[in-house]
């Protein structure tokens, strides 16, 4: 079986074959389509370097749907009951995992900076050593039995969450020549409405990744690629326990509901 | 309550390829049992450029319940029932091996339009998948609902027939069929929200 240019950054990572010449470059390009003034720093559909765009990425032009009640309302949330440690990925286990235990916590905001309340926030993350509880990575790094690396939790009244974990190993990846990702945690939030879904990447402050890493870098605008990077905060530490960060989200739209009428 | 000025959104990035164990431990692709006497089951696969089905996708619809009204406190249409504990209106799958993916639902009611009028019965489409740097928004619209497809307002923008039909489902019996396809010349019609 012969392995696609759009396959080559497979899940199968730094256990995919190589097979044909379908190196990209490097540093990125600025061969985007989809920027408009409305992108207002959302990454293009198409990302050369980023080779699994390259035969994912939509590219007949959008259809502008009108705001109805389909899109401005939204699940309340999209799972079931939340448990005691879904929001503490170092004690879901016997033991603890290893790795530099941390806090991430923040606030969901709407456009308008109006709080997200009891909205469903989701993470998922490698190992510290760059390893996913997956069946298809297969990058050589060890396992660890005490972390799966999934959590969840519910914004509260200020829109806040807050996860406890270890810090995520970065990981090799199949994209192009010794392609590495920065360490990073993927996150998805639901918000107030259809509109406001999305699923991002947080990233670690200084990370020497960032100028090599394509879908990094598909985020063109330095003031929107600074908004993916969490800050370290000495406030939110837990002295002689865990390091603290902060990491805000804006979801696109604003909360057109009274206050009262939320859930 | 004071608010901050209008806050720059935080930027998308690709759900990428390890997202299961965190995303879809838990089965949300029934919205309502099989045996539910309205149920209905739509499953599509979702393709690439390259006509190959993605195997690490993600599709989450959105829909009114059979009255046509959302699980929300926005919908403020109190003359129409709404049962929050039995209908969410949300659903979740993944894609398998082949790229495909399903649904048990119900039939969604008509939802008034952005003017007067009424939108025909659909469904909101999310889809995620390793690659697409966000999400892909498309709707599932119903063969059965001609009339009401035809004065839609969201389909009747569609000028390109062909790209119209792509988002009406295709009754195949025991199912409908709804295909997604992400690029190439039988591309999905997309939405930019």
């Amino acid at each position: 079986m012969t392995v696609r240019a759009g396959e080559r950054d497979g899940p199968g990572k730094a256990g995919l074959s190589e097979k044909g010449d379908t190196r990209v470059r490097q540093r990125p390009t600025d061969e985007t389509v989809g920027f408009r003034p409305k992108d207002n720093g959302q990454p293009p559909y198409l990302y050369q370097d980023y080779v699994a765009t390259r035969l994912r990425a939509p590219k007949e032009p959008l259809i502008i749907l009108p705001k109805t009640l389909s899109d401005t309302t939204g699940p309340a949330y999209g799972r079931g009951p939340i448990g005691e440690l879904d929001d503490d990925l170092t004690r879901q286990h016997a033991g603890e995992p290893l790795g530099e235990r941390i806090i991430v916590t923040g606030r969901v905001l709407d456009g308008d900076g109006r709080p997200v309340r009891g909205s469903l926030v989701e993470i998922w993350q490698a190992n510290a050593a760059g390893r996913y509880t997956h069946h298809l990575d297969r990058h050589p790094a060890p396992l660890d039995p005490n972390f799966s690396g999934a959590g969840r939790c519910l914004t509260d009244n200020e829109g806040r969450y807050r996860f406890v974990t270890v810090k995520p190993g970065a990981y090799p990846w199949k994209n192009h020549d010794n392609a590495w990702r920065p360490a990073h945690i993927h996150l998805s939030l639901f918000g107030s409405s259809f509109r406001s879904r999305l699923i991002t990447q947080m990233y670690f402050p200084g990370d020497p990744l960032f100028e090599q890493d394509p879908i990094f870098q598909s985020v063109r605008n330095r003031g929107a690629q600074e908004r993916m990077i969490a800050t370290f905060d000495l406030e939110m530490t837990e002295p002689e326990w865990a390091l603290g960060y902060k990491f805000d989200i804006v979801l696109e739209g604003r909360d057109d509901t009274p206050m009262e009428d939320r859930r | 309550m004071t608010c901050e000025p209008t806050l720059k959104p935080t930027p998308s990035q690709t759900v990428g390829p390890f997202f299961h164990g965190a995303l879809l431990d838990e089965d949300r692709s029934e919205l309502v049992p099989p045996d539910h006497p309205e149920a209905i089951r739509i499953e599509g696969t979702v393709y690439d450029g390259g006509g190959e089905p993605v195997s690490d996708a993600m599709v989450e619809i959105w829909q009114a319940n059979h009255a046509g009204r959302y699980n929300d406190p926005s919908d403020r249409r109190q003359y129409l029932p709404v049962d929050p504990a039995t209908f969410s209106g949300f659903g979740r799958s993944g894609t398998d091996e082949g790229g495909r993916f399903s649904f048990v639902t119900v039939k969604p009611g008509p939802v008034a339009g952005p003017d007067t009028g009424m939108q025909a019965p659909h469904i909101m489409v999310s889809v995620f998948a390793r690659g697409p740097l966000k999400r892909v928004v498309t709707r599932i619209y119903f063969p059965d609902e001609e009339g009401d497809n035809a004065n839609d307002p969201v389909l009747s923008s569609i000028v390109d027939p062909r790209f119209r039909k792509t988002l009406v489902a295709y009754d195949e019996g025991n199912a409908l069929r709804f295909d997604i396809y992400l690029q190439g010349e039988n591309q999905t019609a997309f939405f930019e929200l």
